[in-house]
Order: C-alpha cells, then sequence, then structure tokens
C-alpha cells in the first residue's frame, strides 16, 4: 500500500479540530502556520509555554535582527528553507540575563562561524556563545525551542482557538 | 505512603499454556492464550493481551514516564520517580464506589523487574509490542520460542542534541534504521552546514523529519534537543496509544505530520470531556488534570515537549501550580 504523508506549509494547511467540555484555554489550541500567516516577519510568537520554557513560532522573511541567548536554542524548519548565519560572541558579550532571545543593535563583530542552509524538517543547533541572524528569501516558518525572553511575543486570545467552531 | 519491600515471585507454570504466573507483593499475574488477568486480595481484572503487552514495555521502557500510565481504565502505575504505585480501580469510580480498588507502592526497580519478567516470559518469537500491528505478529495463542533479540528499546536520550559529536547519533540506514514504509513517499535531504576555517565541527543540524522517519517503534519518543530542563522529544505514531497517558505536569504536542485524534478524560475520575484532533502544524497542550489517549490512522510524526524540572510533580500536586499553562490575562 502506498502512503502519502502530509505536512502543512504556510500556503497549505488543515487545522485540526477540538470538541471539549471544558474550558478551552487550558488546551491553548494552535497551528504554526495559522499563526506565522498572521505575524509580522521574526515576530517570534509563542505557541508553547512550560513555565519558563517556550517554543516561538517565526515567520522567516527577508532578515532577521540579530539574536544572541544565554543558552542553546534550537529551531525547527516547518516551511520553506532559512539560512542561519553565526558570529561567535567574545565572553563579554553573551549576554547575562535570565533566558531567552535577546535582539542585539547590529552583527557583533566576532569572527563569523558559518552558516546553516535548512529545509523542512531541519533542525538546527543554535548554540550558546554565538549570535545568529535568519534570512529566507520567501515567507517560511521556523519553530524555536528557547526561553522566554524578552523577544517573546505572546498573544493568545489571537492565536488560540477560545470556543468550538 | 508505605513503600513496600517486595520483589516478583516466579508462580506456577501453565501446562496446557505454557506461561508461567507471577506475583508482585498482593497482585498476581496470569495470562491464557487471549488475556491477561490480575487479581489482588479485593478483585480481579482481565485486559486483552496485546494491549496488556503493549503497554508494559512501553512503562518499564520509559521508566515510569510521568505521571499515571493507565493501561486501561482500571489499571496501571503511577512514577514517583524512585518508587511507583502499581494501582486497581484506584481512580475508577466504579471500583472506588464498590470498594474493590487497591494501591501498593514499590521500588521502581522492583516493579521493572517484575514488569520485565513478565514480558519476557509471556512474548514469544515473532511479536514486538514495540511494532505497529500491521509490522508484527501476534502475541495470542499459547507461549512458543522465547525472543533473544531485546524486548525493550528505552528512551534515545539526547544530552544536549541528536548527531552531536559524543551525543546520540541519528537514525540511518547504516545503523539499521530504513525509512519506515509510512514515509517512504517523503525526500529527505541534510541541511547544508558550511563552517568557517577554525569552526569546523561548531555548527550543527540534522533532517529531523527522517529521524522519525527511521523509528522502528511507535509511541516510544526519543529525546532530540534539551534547553536546561526543557525536552523536545520526537516520536512516530501508528494505530492507537496502549496506554491512557495521566501527567503529573502540563506537556505539549506539536504534529509535525498527519493527523492524531486524541480522547481526552478527566485524570481522576476517567470521566469523558472530548476529542481533539491534531493535524500537521497543530499545537495543543495537555493539562495535569486530564488523562488523554491517541489514535493515529497513519503513522505520523508528533514532537512533545515537557518539563524536566525536578520536583515539578509535587508542584502541580500541591495546587502551587494551576494544572493548565497559559494565563490568558
Amino acid at each position: 500500500m502506498a502512503y502519502k504523508t502530509r505536512t502543512g506549509s504556510l500556503a497549505s494547511y488543515e487545522k485540526g479540530v477540538i470538541e471539549l467540555d471544558d474550558d478551552l484555554r487550558k488546551y491553548a489550541f494552535s497551528n504554526v502556520f495559522e499563526v506565522a500567516g498572521k505575524s509580522a516577519p521574526y515576530e517570534r510568537v509563542a505557541v508553547v509555554q512550560n513555565l519558563e520554557y517556550v517554543a516561538e513560532v517565526v515567520r522567516a522573511e527577508g532578515d532577521s535582527p540579530w539574536y544572541a541567548a544565554p543558552h542553546d536554542e534550537f529551531a525547527i524548519v516547518m516551511d520553506g528553507e532559512v539560512t542561519f548565519r553565526f558570529v561567535q560572541l567574545q565572553d563579554d558579550q553573551v549576554p547575562g540575563h535570565e533566558g531567552g532571545a535577546i535582539r542585539l543593535g547590529a552583527e557583533p563583530n566576532g569572527p563569523r562561524m558559518g552558516r546553516v542552509t535548512a529545509r523542512k524538517g531541519h533542525q538546527v543547533l543554535l548554540p550558546k556563545g554565538a549570535a545568529y541572524q535568519l534570512s529566507s528569501a520567501r515567507p517560511s516558518v521556523a519553530i524555536i525551542q528557547t526561553v522566554d525572553g524578552p523577544e517573546t511575543v505572546k498573544k493568545w486570545n489571537d492565536i488560540c482557538v477560545l470556543k468550538e467552531a | 505512603m508505605t513503600v513496600l519491600d517486595a520483589k516478583v515471585e516466579r508462580l506456577e507454570t501453565d501446562e496446557a499454556t505454557g506461561y508461567t504466573a507471577f506475583r508482585l507483593g498482593s497482585f498476581t499475574f496470569r495470562r491464557d492464550e487471549y488475556f491477561a488477568h490480575i487479581s489482588w486480595p479485593k478483585g480481579n481484572h482481565i485486559i486483552e493481551i496485546d494491549r496488556f503487552l503493549r503497554a508494559t514495555v512501553r512503562d518499564i521502557g520509559w521508566g515510569f514516564f510521568y505521571g499515571w500510565i493507565f493501561f486501561d481504565d482500571v489499571f496501571g502505575t503511577t512514577n514517583h520517580y524512585g518508587t511507583v504505585d502499581v494501582f486497581a480501580g484506584s481512580y475508577d469510580k466504579g471500583c472506588k464506589d464498590a470498594g474493590i480498588d487497591h494501591l501498593e507502592t514499590f521500588t521502581a526497580e522492583a516493579v521493572s523487574e517484575a514488569f520485565t519478567a513478565i514480558s519476557q516470559d509471556w512474548i514469544s518469537q515473532g511479536y514486538d509490542p514495540l511494532n505497529a500491528p500491521l509490522e508484527t505478529g501476534t502475541p495470542i495463542g499459547p507461549k512458543g520460542p522465547e525472543r533473544t533479540d531485546p524486548l525493550l528499546r528505552a528512551f534515545i536520550a539526547a544530552d544536549r542534541m541528536l548527531g552531536l559529536p559524543g551525543d546520540k547519533p541519528v537514525r540511518s540506514d547504516a545503523s539499521g534504521f530504513p525509512v519506515n514504509r509510512a514515509f517512504a513517499d517523503l525526500d529527505f535531504d541534510l541541511p547544508d552546514v558550511e563552517c568557517e576555517p577554525g569552526f569546523e565541527g561548531q555548527l550543527h543540524a540534522i533532517n529531523l523529519f527522517d529521524h522519525i522517519a527511521r523509528s522502528d517503534v511507535t509511541w516510544n519518543p526519543s529525546i532530540s534537543a534539551v534547553t536546561r530542563a526543557n525536552i523536545c522529544c520526537v516520536t512516530s505514531e501508528e494505530h492507537m496509544l496502549p496506554v491512557i497517558h495521566g501527567n503529573d505536569r502540563n506537556e505539549w504536542f506539536i504534529q509535525l505530520s498527519d493527523e492524531i485524534h486524541w480522547n481526552i478524560a478527566d485524570k481522576n475520575s476517567g470521566a469523558p470531556r472530548g476529542r481533539i484532533v491534531m493535524k500537521a502544524g497543530d499545537v495543543c497542550a495537555m493539562p495535569a488534570d486530564i488523562r488523554h489517549q491517541g489514535f493515529a490512522p497513519k503513522r505520523s510524526m508528533l514532537m512533545v515537549m515537557e518539563n524536566g524540572t525536578p520536583g515539578l510533580e509535587q508542584r502541580y500536586a500541591s495546587g502551587e501550580l494551576k494544572p493548565y499553562p497559559v494565563d490568558f490575562g
């Protein structure tokens, strides 16, 4: 038997259903393609929150600001192609805040480490100690595993299913 | 909580079927050709054997996972991270009302040894309860030759990220993990990693979908990446989750491909609350006050995000933390 695997994209996705005798806000049901479709480029919108930890959805389009975090982060490309450029931070440039990504004013002046070009299904390490920038020639979607931080955007009322259809 | 100092005991072997019975504390476990029979001082319970074995090997392989693992509405385990409750009817209104519910607490090692001994005796060659039903034989019938390969495949747990030097490897043809038939229609390419001189090996990326597509087991997660105590697990799901999971904390699902239907019920009573159908790209929290069971019509890819902060279960149990994850303001 031949199987047809269904993955979503910005251009084509089908959202599931939530039918519960319960407060739907407890389940925070959303869809990454729908969230990215309604987001500004590089708005880092939380779709998962586990106390201090989050997963953010990013609509990658053009060049992002430069970011850095005091811990490892990980990106999974869900649609399109995204290039990640990395610059090594000197010890005194590593962010000292509690967690999450912060936006840097410009490309850091450290040595360039290289770049990763990732497509659907690829997972990329955004290592502690490196600043990174995302670039995409056309609208793409990524999920970033990180910590709730200054760049995390929360708009749960806008992205989640609040009542049954 | 009294922790019983008990270990698994082998009881008689049934001459007709060849299967051995076992005792742990005051629970006894017997099987016949079709069913597992569980007895305790005040009651008895029957579970279809395929379901019992699928639940048992996962419960051991997961290290009893987070919180409650219901084999069905009546029987299951609760993880206290060092000790484990084995219960019958403790979270079932009918059993509670009838006064036949029973719970005993053992060391995790004792329960693991018991479930391993039962699995090894009750699983014969040709049947692997970690495989999808379409990919393995049947456990019904009398005892056959015992399997000699490993029954259990525990979590593949990356320390930082799969595929990094010194960390757990990604699956590949070379390591004996071909792409599963259900994902044969996908093209898997590698990310392009270009390091500047002097930074070789310091940038890293993998094809995560390829890793998931090569899993030879179902409903058996592996950890792909870790941010502090935030654990990203990935797993391939086909047919039905052979347990009902009641978490002791909030967890999150991100559906990466295809769809899974989740039945949702109250954790303590088992009363149904409804259903959730997750399709590719959907994100949903599983609150800490529910139990859930998944059904995947086609093999699918699921990402699970867990907060592994030690002691979190006590903060939820005490009411310090709400049993749902998001404050909508």
